[in-house]
């Protein structure tokens, strides 16, 4: 029933429109014009403003021209339409000219795809549509129609007007949403584009860390909390009250120490466990080399007579050391299992570069400390009272002092070309005791034949030239008449340990002075001691008037100073580096030689050979280069030109003490020492009393 | 006569030396436990008869700065267990009776 009573409504609404909007026409068509020359007005003004762009080929006008009038009259007629056709007439039987001409021209048409909606084809278009619409719109309009028939109902106005209105604005929107199309050149078409696959992806972070927490609070406790809170508060100011200025006036400084201390702290406190763990591992696995040191003693000795044996402990070397010699090694006087290493090279060609390292025995795999320089490091030498310092001497003739408390990797002083530095290698330094200010001081000896006495005044080193050595001959004519200076060239010197001013330098020509540190151009005294440079020289450690030499002429000599030719000679067979005193004993030396072997003797038990001659290095080609005692522990370092340091332990037979008479209580101390080496000496002395000086007052031991 | 008077005393001078605000237990960072320490005391100088409002405020004013979700407990005498995400909690006495608990669990 409201489909049909909507239709009724649509049809009457909408067929008989034009003749029954006749009574309201009038105003109607009024709203219309307005509207269309509304829309009109506001298209024009809208493209105005938009086409304002002249045409290229444009005439140029003056404004004369442009306000020139032409009056042309517009007419409907087409001129180009003849004016003057005449067709024959039958009926009249004759030619008439016919009065009416077509005027139309066609310029342009186009088929249009749009109806006229109150055409036939349209009406059957709504029909159809109506039709299909028709179920959806049951009960929403059914009534409404009805109502507005009554409420827009006025006397005077016929009722299919109201109908038609209340249709129209039914039928409105659904119209404007269908455009009505034309059946023959309208097609529709559709595609649906292809959807993206879905994907669920999910994660889960881990929720943040959660404590349990309790505890109870009641008055009680609260109040303990408080005193207790406040005991500590005075406690705390009953403290800093005396130093409460000072600590004011500290403060800053203090604190931004603080800040930078606590930063470093953190490393330094892991450095130091590192530091102990490094130790633990090393001796986990170097426990039996270890064990070794401490309480081997070798029992073929006592099957042996009076050889000795060498029994190599650990081997010392480093990364960075590799291929640079040995030039120099050192205890230090506090700590008994550490020891300075210098790093060089003897090679004239092969000059580069330089190392300092402090090796302890209970870390034989990597130093303490580490030094590096630019210029090989030829000697070394550690401060008796300091320590933390030590003297090294280089090979482009500078001296520096390191300091191992001062954290860097520089030297804390060194010598310039302004200060007096050698201007040859410096073959060895020496601390002296502080001198009457308390400043520390070394001399140095170098190939340019100076002996110089360097002094840390404050921050600085301070030279002084000690004694300058000369040639035997002092000058020598050169060509026209110039007279050369010829300058002995310094290797090694000792200083004594009892008469402060006594010193003995070896050089190159193979003499050794005596030398005063209180005068500066002469000798006391001259040894033609070898026929090749002279490695190094020693005091005696016990007897005041003893020392020894050795040189690369493949001999070691023992010499007692009022004396001028030696005590004692010994030929190694070859090149002799280093030679040193034991520590224990006035009659026990070592001496390493350059094809790699270490002799030891003892010159209370064999005053003619070796008790021990033992090569140490793995491979024939390498040459030691140094050998140092331990001060206490029966071992001996030996360094070889290959960088290596390697530790070894004297067998029982090298270390023996005089036997113990019976009935008499064992002697032990220097003076015993003394009297056994002066014993020795007056049996070599006894023959040249008896030949006089005009033999060879020596005793020679050689094999 | 006089102990009365001392005591009164006794009890005046605890107020006055144990007003200060006193951390008995807190895994915060040092900035974020001053501020929450401040914030305590402001709290509960301002609400000092009503406790609710002053742990209201303090969760209020902590939840802004720090992020949800936190709780606040203040009382004279109470016991707890409680748990809290870490470096998020304070327990603290203030007022010589008052105690403060703060800590963040969301």
């Amino acid at each position: 029933m409201p489909t049909k009573q909507r239709q009724n409504v649509a049809a009457v609404g909408q067929i008989p429109k034009p003749n029954v909007l006749k009574p309201s026409k009038a105003a109607s068509k009024k709203k219309d014009d307005d509207d269309s020359t509304d829309v009109g007005d506001g298209v024009e003004e809208w493209t105005q403003a938009k086409t304002l762009i002249k045409p290229r080929d444009q005439l140029e006008l003056t404004e004369a021209e442009l306000n020139e009038e032409f009056t042309r009259i517009l007419t409907a007629n087409n001129p180009h339409a003849p004016q003057n056709i005449v067709r024959y007439s039958f009926k009249e039987r004759a030619y008439k000219a016919v009065s009416m001409v077509e005027q139309l021209a066609v310029h342009f048409s186009l088929d249009g795809n749009l109806l006229h909606k109150d055409s036939d084809e349209a009406r059957r278009q709504k029909l159809r549509m109506g039709g299909l619409e028709g179920p959806t719109h049951i009960d929403s309009p059914a009534a409404e129609p009805a109502d507005n028939m009554e409420t827009e109902e006025h006397p005077g106005t016929p009722v299919p007007a109201a109908g038609d209105e209340g249709a129209d604005g039914e039928d409105a929107p659904k119209l404007k949403e269908r455009k009505l199309t034309n059946q023959f050149n309208f097609s529709e078409r559709a595609s649906q584009s292809l959807n993206n696959p879905l994907r669920e992806r999910a994660c889960q972070t881990e929720p943040p860390p959660r404590e349990v927490f309790s505890a109870s609070a009641n008055q009680w406790e609260i109040y303990d909390a408080y005193v207790e809170e406040l005991k500590k508060q005075q406690k705390l100011k009953e403290k800093p009250k005396a130093p409460a200025s000072k600590k004011e006036e500290e403060t800053p400084s203090r604190r931004r120490m603080g800040a930078t201390e606590s930063q470093s702290d953190d490393i330094s406190k892991l450095a130091k466990s590192c530091k102990i763990m490094e130790r633990m591992v090393n001796q986990n696995s170097f426990d039996d080399v270890t064990q070794d040191f401490k309480y081997f003693e070798d029992p073929a000795d006592e099957f042996r007579g009076q050889e000795g044996t060498l029994m190599p402990l650990w081997k010392f070397q480093q990364e960075q050391a590799k291929g640079l010699a040995v030039t120099a090694l050192c205890w230090n006087p506090n700590y008994k299992d550490l020891f300075a290493v210098a790093h060089g090279s003897y090679d004239f060609m092969k000059q580069n570069r330089g190392l300092v390292l402090f090796y302890s025995l209970k870390n034989p795999s990597f130093p303490e400390y580490l030094f590096s320089a630019d210029s090989g490091v030829m000697c070394l030498d550690l401060h008796r009272d300091h320590p933390y310092l030590v003297a090294a001497g280089f090979y482009d003739g500078n001296v520096a002092i390191y300091n191992l408390k001062a954290d860097t990797p520089q030297p804390s002083f060194i010598s310039s070309a302004k200060s007096g530095k050698h201007t040859d290698p410096v073959w060895q330094v020496k601390w002296q005791r502080d001198d009457m200010d308390n400043n520390p001081n070394f001399f140095s000896v170098s190939s340019d034949g100076r002996v110089v006495s360097w002094t840390l005044v404050k921050d600085e080193l301070v030279h002084s030239d000690v004694i300058k050595l000369s040639f035997s001959g002092t000058t020598a004519s050169g060509p026209e008449g110039l007279r050369l200076h010829i300058h002995g060239s310094g290797t090694a010197f000792d200083f004594h340990w009892q008469t402060e001013y006594l010193y003995l330098v070896g050089t190159e020509e193979g003499n050794i002075h005596k030398c005063s540190k209180a005068y500066s151009s002469k000798f006391l005294d001259t040894y033609e001691a070898h026929s090749m440079a002279v490695d190094t020289v020693r005091w005696n450690p016990f007897h005041p008037k003893v020392f020894i030499s050795c040189s690369s002429d493949w001999t070691v000599k023992i010499w007692q100073h009022d004396v001028k030719s030696p005590m004692f000679v010994f030929d190694l067979s070859a090149p002799v580096a280093d030679v040193a005193w034991a520590p224990y004993s006035s009659t026990v030396f070592a001496a390493v030689t350059v094809d790699g072997k270490v002799h030891v003797f003892d010159l209370s038990v064999n005053k003619y050979e070796a008790l021990c001659q033992q090569p140490v290095v793995a491979k024939k080609k390498t040459k030691l280069t140094h050998v140092e005692f331990n001060p206490v522990y029966p071992i001996l370092i030996v360094g070889d030109d290959r960088g290596y340091v390697t530790s070894l332990k004297l067998s029982p037979n090298l270390r023996k003490m005089p036997k113990e008479k019976k009935g008499q209580e064992a002697q032990k101390g220097p003076e015993v020492e003394v009297a056994k080496l002066d014993k020795l000496l007056a049996l070599v002395r006894e023959p040249d009393i008896q030949q006089g000086e005009t033999e060879s007052p020596t005793h020679r031991a050689e094999y | 006569m006089a102990d009365p008077g001392e005591s009164k005393k006794d009890e005046a001078d605890y107020k006055r030396m144990h007003s200060f605000p006193l951390i008995r237990h807190t895994d915060m960072p040092e900035e974020m436990r001053v501020e929450t320490m401040e914030l305590c005391v402001t709290a509960c100088e301002k609400f000092a008869s009503n406790n609710e409002s002053a742990a209201k405020m303090i969760k209020e004013t902590m939840d802004k700065k720090f992020g949800s979700s936190w709780h606040v407990v203040i009382g004279e005498g109470f016991g707890f267990e409680i748990t809290h995400e870490v470096k998020n909690l304070l327990y603290m006495f203030f007022g010589g009776s008052l105690a403060i608990c703060v800590w963040k669990c969301s």
